[in-house]
């Protein structure tokens, strides 16, 4: 008797040919994932992957956790395989299931049978086991409708497995199956949760960050480890390239009108994120802005910081409220007290007191020229740090 | 990197010789159970005792009143919450002032949603407390009047004195808990001076290694324990005891010099650096002019904390924004005092030790001065 994990894939099911792909895809992100605690086997059996602990001792249950986070998964469950005999099988799912069963009043029994050599057919085993477990637990009652617990008993070409509760997975697509990006990411609420949508739909991440010190301190840059180490855990490995601001925020501080600083300063974060992706065959930028919460972020203003992109800019929370933001900062990446720590960021410095909402291009662009940025753009990119965070 | 001006000695101080090699001789010589009746417990019980003299030697009361604690933080709880429930019978009025540690602070709002009921004196403009509004605060109802020494932002020194005269006139059945952590070598603390029942003091304030911290608890005065064990601490704090701590504490309580000497030292190099800061310009003295001269606040006009502070540890400079944070959220301490909103963001606390030099100071004024002139101003 061996304990597995089996995983259901998604959406792949529907990508045609590609589905092979995918399927390694998925299967060489869950290796990652599971590396560090021990050697895996994957198996992929019609719509389910098997992944098989190679020795003992391996910490299951942390194993089930890193599963659940893996993009590309509907569901997985932890199942037993065990000898394809019917004592054995029904003596396992007992022992294995006991304390779901004890807790239980209802039950019903599944069975799939895709070894036809198997002595008895899928309904048969269904009775059987159910008679059986009946007798092992008088509480229990059947119902085939709604019950507490469903028992699982598959039995395939390698041997047989039995498991009880099925769990959601996380969704999406295997991260990298849509190519790379780009994440800006400040310190706040909302760029963790933009990378961990974009990285749901298949996108492995890069991300870039802004430091300025004096303005900032070394504490903000270790909060943004610390939250991309909460984004990896879905992602996967991120490579955070730490780019030295300061020169560029002090420019346009000294030179530009002080209404519009957020949004030069916004032209200029994007300009040297597009040397990045490019250097990182990243296809695009994210960033976590949402339509009207700053004045940086209304719509004229966002329209003069993508005049400066030349690739696409994937801003998943536009339509969303700080609400349904906040939801996915704590249910999900679990960023949402790591975002709390006080540290001004690249973005507090100088904020101006009265932000123009509207900005023209045309003004903006002129107030820009008034200093030489191009090669400071160029040597913020040139200088970047980088830092590899998560598995 | 190398640390050319510690400023900061209100959050930590960096442990003297003694502390250290008092806590190594700990480590290897007293690691018994001082509880332990054979002789390995005994040699460690005899250190336990010598640092509790030297403790109570600091502090001129006796030995017995000495109630060795983990640090400030439970030695204010205990004082706080023991005291409270323990006298929850005779009235359930507690004052203090506005400006205190959160180690009290909160330990009040808990009390306060148990149903006491909390008075916190509001301080003036420098942190102080006017000492005719705790006799305004103070009534019949009373059981329990908790406050600082030496307020740890500002420095401004507290009428602790005047709580018992207080108490008196009110016929109040009031104990008196002082947190005297930042004042604890620095000036005199004598409980019975300061006519307090209860007293907070810490190690890692007075160059003692952390964990270790003390309340004294006058003879006959009665408190109810936070945790209940052996007998230790005379069953007030059970729990076998952090000896290392405990042993450094007693060294460093040892070591503090003569006060008044070092007292009237600090007072000159505050001057000193006050000149210094004349000079800079754009410095806004925030702390009162009789604060304790260990402990000066200052705000530098149209820089924001957080960069002057970043900018002075890039030069090997520490000390602490006078702001616990950045992003709106303003000083308890310094927002009570009613400091102008431009002067919190700007604040900075400088703290001296009795180790801080003339030429620390130089380079601290140089470095502000240089960063006044390199960071931006906000606007």
């Amino acid at each position: 008797m061996k304990e597995v994990i089996l995983i259901k894939n998604g959406e792949l099911a529907l990508k045609g040919l590609n589905r092979r792909t995918f399927e390694d895809m998925l299967i060489k992100n869950m290796r990652l994932r599971l590396k560090s605690l021990g050697q895996f086997n994957f198996e992929v059996q019609q719509s389910t992957i098997m992944a098989e602990p190679l020795s003992d001792g391996i910490d299951l249950d942390e194993a089930a956790e890193r599963i659940g986070r893996v993009f590309g998964i509907a569901a997985y469950s932890r199942a037993i395989a065990c000898e394809k005999d019917f004592q054995t099988i029904l003596r396992n799912a007992a022992d294995y299931l006991e304390e779901d069963l004890e807790s239980a009043s209802t039950f019903k029994v599944e069975a799939k049978r895709s070894d036809k050599k198997f002595p008895l057919t899928s309904p048969e085993i269904c009775r059987e086991a159910g008679g059986y477990l009946l007798g092992k637990f008088p509480h229990l009652e059947v119902d085939v409708h709604n019950p507490d617990i469903t028992v699982n008993i598959e039995i395939r070409d390698t041997s047989a497995f039995v498991h009880g509760r099925q769990i959601k997975g996380a969704g999406g697509m295997p991260t990298g199956s849509a190519g790379k990006a780009c994440l800006l990411i400040s310190g706040g609420i909302d760029s963790p949760v933009a990378g961990y949508m974009m990285a749901k739909r298949g996108l492995s991440l890069t991300a870039v960050h802004f430091a300025s010190p004096p303005y900032t301190s070394e504490k903000a840059e270790q909060k943004v480890h610390k939250l991309l180490e909460k984004v990896s855990m879905f992602s996967g490995r991120i490579g955070l390239w730490v780019v030295h601001f300061t020169e560029i925020q002090e420019s346009i501080k000294d030179n530009c009108p002080e209404e519009i600083f957020t949004v030069i300063m916004r032209r200029m974060m994007m300009r040297v994120a597009q040397i990045i992706a490019r250097r990182e065959n990243a296809g695009a930028l994210i960033t976590g802005e949402s339509v009207g919460q700053v004045a940086s972020q209304t719509m004229p203003a966002i329209a003069c910081t993508d005049a400066v992109c030349e690739i696409p800019v994937f801003r998943p929370l536009i339509g969303m409220d700080k609400d349904e933001v906040i939801a996915i900062a704590r249910n999900k990446t679990d960023t949402f007290d790591l975002s709390f720590l006080p540290y001004e960021d690249c973005c507090t410095v100088f904020t101006p007191k009265h932000p123009r909402t509207r900005p023209t291009l045309d003004y903006v662009e002129k107030a820009e020229e008034a200093f030489d940025w191009k090669p400071m753009v160029e040597e913020a990119a040139k200088t970047a740090r980088l830092v590899v965070i998560g598995y | 990197m190398e640390n050319r001006g510690y400023f900061d000695n209100s959050a930590t101080t960096k442990p003297c010789r003694e502390a250290a090699e008092a806590v190594m001789n700990a480590v290897e010589n007293g690691w018994g159970n001082p509880s332990s009746l054979h002789f390995t417990g005994s040699e460690a019980e005899s250190i336990l005792e010598d640092a509790r003299a030297n403790v109570a030697a600091a502090l001129s009361c006796k030995k017995e009143e000495i109630y060795f604690t983990s640090g400030g933080t439970e030695s204010n709880n205990l004082a706080v919450f023991g005291a409270a429930y323990k006298m929850k019978r005779s009235g359930k009025r507690i004052v203090s002032s506005s400006i205190e540690h959160p180690s009290v602070d909160s330990a009040l709002d808990a009390l306060a949603s148990e149903g006491f009921e909390i008075v916190k004196i509001k301080p003036d403009r420098y942190g102080r407390i006017d000492e005719k509004d705790i006799y305004d605060a103070v009534d019949s109802d009373t059981i329990l009047v908790t406050m600082m020494l030496v307020n740890n932002e500002l420095g401004s020194i507290l009428p602790v004195r005047s709580i018992k005269k207080a108490v008196a006139r009110a016929k109040a059945p009031a104990l008196i808990h002082c947190d005297a952590v930042q004042a604890f070598g620095k000036m005199p603390v004598k409980p019975s001076a300061l006519g307090a029942d209860m007293v907070t003091v810490s190690s890692h304030k007075i160059h003692g290694p952390k964990g270790a911290g003390a309340l004294y608890i006058r003879s006959g005065v009665k408190i109810q324990p936070r945790a209940f064990g052996g007998e230790q601490e005379m069953k007030i704090r059970p729990g076998t005891q952090a000896m290392p701590a405990i042993a450094g504490f007693g060294a460093a309580a040892k070591a503090i010099p003569d006060l008044k000497q070092s007292l009237e030292r600090a007072e000159s190099l505050k001057a000193y650096m006050l000149a210094k800061f004349e000079e800079n310009g754009g410095i806004i003295i925030n702390s009162a002019p009789d604060a304790l001269p260990y402990v000066t606040n200052i705000s530098v006009t149209g820089i924001k904390s957080e960069p002057m502070l970043n900018f002075l540890s890039s030069k090997g400079i520490c000390v602490s924004s006078g702001s616990a944070c950045s992003k709106g959220k303003k000083s308890r301490v310094l927002a009570e005092a009613g400091l102008e909103n431009a002067a919190v963001e700007s604040a900075l606390r400088i703290s001296f030790s009795r180790f801080t030099t003339e030429s620390e100071i130089d380079y601290l004024a140089g470095m502000i001065k240089l960063g006044q002139s390199e960071i931006r101003k906000i606007r």
